[in-house]
């Protein structure tokens, strides 16, 4: 019996051959390979060439030093830029959680008449090319003196940030049991208790998702902020778009470093949460 | 980046109308977000369009400008041609990886993913600085190149229309990926056996299966990949050149070193007429897939 | 149409440590309702995946008729099959997917439309040709599953649990209708359920399977009557256990206790294990609730008193826990002149000699 199971190990092997690694096969999956490094390689790239020694652009980066790190915490430049983003997507997470979850509780929960046509309004300045988007908030904002500023700023990064948020926590309310909220309106508790005791708790997932979206949204947003941002203020992206252009330093690459490490930390920990809730259906 | 969500702009109403919430309510609720997009979005969108048209008086110069002047008309051509092909080499690239992620198990799938979602996650001008770092003339893959003896001398990659359609097609790339993955993991496995038990080779299933099933997320995904590319600023800006002008890039240009804002808003509605008529396309193809979604 | 002869082979497959399949060997004859019988994760899919040829084997081989298809390629089998969630193509129309099987064979159009009306036809949907799987009931799906997997007139019929998903008015319709079905082709069936009394109803044999390994294949009435093990005994059909040890034997029969006072006597031939239970050793005893006959309380050897009565229509349980705490259900008829004592009553248990099966205790 043994024998005869080692000849039809043989024989599968030779099968899984034949229908399995073939040359096509092969280059397929080298294919896949190479498509996948070039997806990852640019994100990867900045790490090493942040603690190169040279002072310009090299490959392979030489030495291991700290040095452009420590530039750009001590440029006071990048420093008011960073803290101007931060202020920015910290203001614009607050507004666009609130604005956005409130919507989407009417979008989703509530009797509206045109409510496929706010829907489409909500997701419009995603579609709509921010340059577009840019170039007109410029145009009306500019005579205003809201250029420049933190509050030119937080309008301009709520209303691109709230559609991620309208749709994340739509997406979780659609997930939630409205026989849930009757049963606590049944157990004699009002609409408004009956939101804060089981409605909100159960979509706080969604909620929290979506302000890790609109903060990104605001702190990675570059286009936008390339027209609106001044002299004064000006945001982080726009600092490293003018650097870019403009003089190309290593640290460039350890600001990229740093961005890269708070979006990937960010967007990793929801990514787990979400997997970890069971909810990871769909993207 | 969270633009994945793009992947599902519509939010569907609870089928039941019980426990939901009155219209007043609902209207002071949505009241906030329609007075935010009014104000920052809508109407400056508006008056931009409005100005290509009746500022100062009414006229329809600008956009015959854009018509009468070969060089426009080079730049929206460029701009679709560009959108083109970064849509359709992001669709070659894409759809294989799409497959994988949705079929291989286990521990290679979520490599596959990070490799995705990493990407998407960076923000466009860290990898639009290392497509520079990559590119330019003592960049690395000059280095390489040298190295190996393939070229002599420094080829001049950046500031090329090369340049843009491979810096765009990575950015862009998870676009097409993510909603293709989502379709093809939606498609039971038991289809292709199915196929396969009823006589059909391995390839007959996958083109007669699979590929069918799959359509309404390639159709989205090539799409939202259209319509991006063609509105796509930060990367035409840094990685391209004078000889790569795009439509953002010449609306850019006509307001910080033109100051013609008229122009811009003419060029502006044309980019954005083109977007929301595949836009609608879009909701098209989204509303046909639903006829599948019972699988 | 007529059906082949399916032979597994010392079947075996592991997934890492886990032995899915282990050494599995069934000949299945020509024309025969065959059901697979076991608990979930007992290996039933996996058998069926590698008939099919989604999956090899590790060991072993499958022949169909004399051809030897352990390594053929699926979809150069001809064998039919219904998956469990019907794999009906969602992009195609009824009349599409059961044709998909003949364009794939290149068969002229007018003969694959001939073929396509006969196989609805025998599923009794004529008419629906036009229509997508969405636009369907379930049950009218399972029928197009089933047209489907017919209408190439495969020797050899598949189908993992393919009435799973219906409720169970639908499921016993369907199963009356499958069996006419398979008897006037005469089509070999592989059948795979974890419903036992799906399987009695349907099958000709029944092919009991446990962490991978055939338990025991016979007809419903043998598995039923002769289980061979007490994991059978309790699969099939309702099973009172009891423990007990082996007080003594002679050439017919051997006496068993139960608790401290009560005492069985079994006929030899029903001990299940070769080996006889020896005198003093513990053995597990395995009686129907229909073979337990209840009387009124004279000093039988095994009394009990009646906790609950369970009207179920044509039949009465009565749950009696004996002296020593065991409890027993107990089936029998309703008539009018039959013994119904009432809740709360001391009756007394006959268990004939010939009705007990004995297990050895280690088993489970
Ligand atoms: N693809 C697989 N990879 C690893 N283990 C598997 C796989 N398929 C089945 N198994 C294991 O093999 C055993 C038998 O599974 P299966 O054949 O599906 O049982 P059944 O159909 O009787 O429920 C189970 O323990 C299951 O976990
Ligand atoms: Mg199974």
């Amino acid at each position: 019996m043994a024998e005869a199971d080692l000849a039809l190990a043989e024989r599968v092997a030779n099968v899984r051959s034949r229908a399995g690694l073939d040359v096509a096969r092969i280059l397929v999956i080298l294919g896949l390979g190479l498509v996948l490094f070039f997806l990852i390689l640019p994100t990867l790239i900045v790490v090493p060439m942040s603690v190169g020694t040279a002072s310009y652009i090299s490959f392979p980066p030489e030495g291991f030093t700290l040095r452009w790190y420590i530039a750009y915490f001590r440029d006071p430049s990048w420093m008011s830029a960073t803290w101007f983003s931060l202020r920015i997507a910290g203001v614009t997470t607050l507004a666009a959680t609130v604005i956005g979850t409130l919507a989407a509780i009417a979008l989703v929960r509530g009797r509206l008449p045109g409510k496929e046509l706010l829907q489409a309004f909500t997701i419009a300045p995603l579609v709509v090319p921010h340059i577009v988007i840019a170039v007109a908030f410029y145009l009306t904002f500019a005579p205003l003196g809201l250029t420049g500023n933190f509050y030119g700023f937080a309008i301009a990064h709520t209303m691109l940030a709230v559609p991620y948020v309208v749709i994340t926590v739509g997406a979780a309310l659609q997930r939630f049991d409205p026989a849930l909220e009757l049963a606590a309106l049944n157990c004699g508790a009002t609409r408004l208790q009956a939101f804060f005791h089981v409605v909100l708790p159960n979509i706080l997932p969604g909620v929290a998702a979506g302000a890790v979206f609109a903060f990104l949204a605001s702190f990675d947003e570059a286009t936008v902020a390339f027209f609106i941002s001044g002299i004064e203020g000006k945001t982080i992206t726009r600092k490293m778009f003018e650097d870019i252009d403009f003089n190309l330093t290593p640290v460039i690459a350890a600001v990229s470093t740093v961005l890269t490490l708070i979006s990937l930390t960010l967007m990793g920990t929801i990514e787990i949460a979400r997997r970890r809730s069971g909810a990871g259906s769909d993207h | 980046m969270p633009e994945s969500s793009l992947a599902q702009p519509r939010i569907h109403g609870s089928p039941s109308s019980a426990g939901r919430y009155g219209t007043m309510t609902s209207l002071v609720l949505v009241s906030p977000l329609i007075l935010l997009l009014g104000i920052a979005f809508a109407y400056p969108v508006g008056r931009l369009l409005w100005n290509s048209v009746f500022a100062p008086e009414p006229t329809l110069a600008h956009y015959t400008r854009i018509v009468a002047e070969p060089l426009y008309l080079v730049v929206l051509w460029r701009t679709f041609q560009i959108a083109f092909i970064v849509t359709v080499l992001a669709f070659l690239f894409g759809y294989p990886v799409a497959y994988a992620m949705a079929r291989i198990p286990g521990r290679r799938a979520m490599l596959i993913a990070a490799c995705v979602l990493v990407p998407l996650w960076t923000s466009i001008l860290v990898r639009t600085y290392a497509w520079i770092v990559l590119l330019q003339r003592n960049g690395i893959v000059n280095t390489v190149l040298q190295e190996t003896g393939l070229t002599e001398t420094p080829l001049q990659l950046l500031y090329t229309q090369g340049a843009v359609i491979l810096a765009m097609t990575h950015v862009l790339l998870p676009f097409m990926v993510l909603p293709i993955y989502s379709t093809l993991r939606n498609i039971p496995d038991d289809l292709a056996k199915a196929a396969r038990n009823l006589g059909a080779g391995a390839p007959q299933a996958f083109i007669r299966i699979t590929l069918p099933l799959s359509l309404p997320g390639a159709a989205a995904g090539t799409l939202i990949t259209f319509i991006l590319a063609l509105g796509f600023y930060i990367t035409p800006a840094l990685v391209g050149g004078p000889r790569t002008l795009m439509m953002s890039t010449l609306i850019a240009q006509q307001t910080t070193e033109l100051l013609d804002w008229p122009f811009a808003g003419a060029l502006s509605a044309v980019l954005l007429t083109s977007t929301l008529l595949l836009a609608a396309l879009y909701r098209r193809a989204l509303s046909f897939s639903k006829g599948f979604s019972n699988g | 149409m007529h059906g082949a002869s399916v032979s597994l082979r010392e079947l075996g497959k592991r997934y890492g440590c886990v032995r899915a399949v282990d050494r599995v060997a069934i000949d299945i004859r020509p024309g025969e309702f065959l059901s697979l019988l076991g608990p979930s994760g007992s290996g039933k899919t996996t058998l069926l995946m590698m008939v099919a040829g989604f999956e090899l084997p590790d060991s072993g081989a499958i022949w169909v008729g004399d051809r030897d298809i352990t390594l053929v390629a699926p979809n150069r089998r001809d064998i039919g099959m219904v998956f469990q969630r019907y794999a009906l193509f969602p992009h195609m129309t009824v009349a599409e997917n059961i044709a998909f099987p003949l364009r794939m064979r290149r068969f002229s159009k007018k003969k694959t439309m001939q073929a396509v009306a006969d196989a609805l036809a025998l599923v009794q949907l004529g008419g629906f040709e036009a229509r997508l799987p969405a636009q369907l009931s379930g049950g009218q799906q399972q029928r197009v599953a089933v047209a489907r997997a017919l209408v190439f007139e495969p020797p050899v019929l598949l189908m993992d649990e393919p009435l799973g998903a219906l409720d169970k008015k639908l499921r016993e319709q369907m199963q009356i209708e499958i069996k006419r079905l398979q008897q006037s082709l005469g089509i070999t069936v592989l059948y795979v359920t974890h419903d036992q009394e799906e399987a009695l109803t349907m099958s000709d044999r029944i092919a009991v399977m446990r962490d991978g390994r055939l338990e025991q294949i016979g007809s419903p009435a043998e598995l039923y009557d002769a289980p061979a093990t007490s994991f059978v005994a309790d699969f099939i059909g309702k099973m009172n256990f009891l423990e007990g040890e082996c007080l003594g034997q002679d050439a017919r029969c051997f006496e068993i206790t139960i608790g401290r006072s009560s005492t069985i006597v079994v006929d030899r031939h029903l001990a299940s294990h070769e080996a006889l239970p020896q005198r003093g050793e513990r053995v597990r005893l395995a009686v129907r609730p229909e073979r337990i006959e209840l009387t009124p309380h004279k000093n039988q050897k095994l009394s009990g008193i009646v906790e609950s009565v369970i009207f179920v229509g044509s039949s009465r349980t009565f749950l009696v826990r004996l002296a020593g705490g065991e409890l027993l259900h107990v089936q029998s008829q309703t008539t009018r002149e039959s013994y119904s004592p009432s809740q709360g009553e001391r009756v007394g248990l006959s268990i004939p000699s010939d009705c007990v099966h004995v297990f050895p205790q280690a088993e489970c």
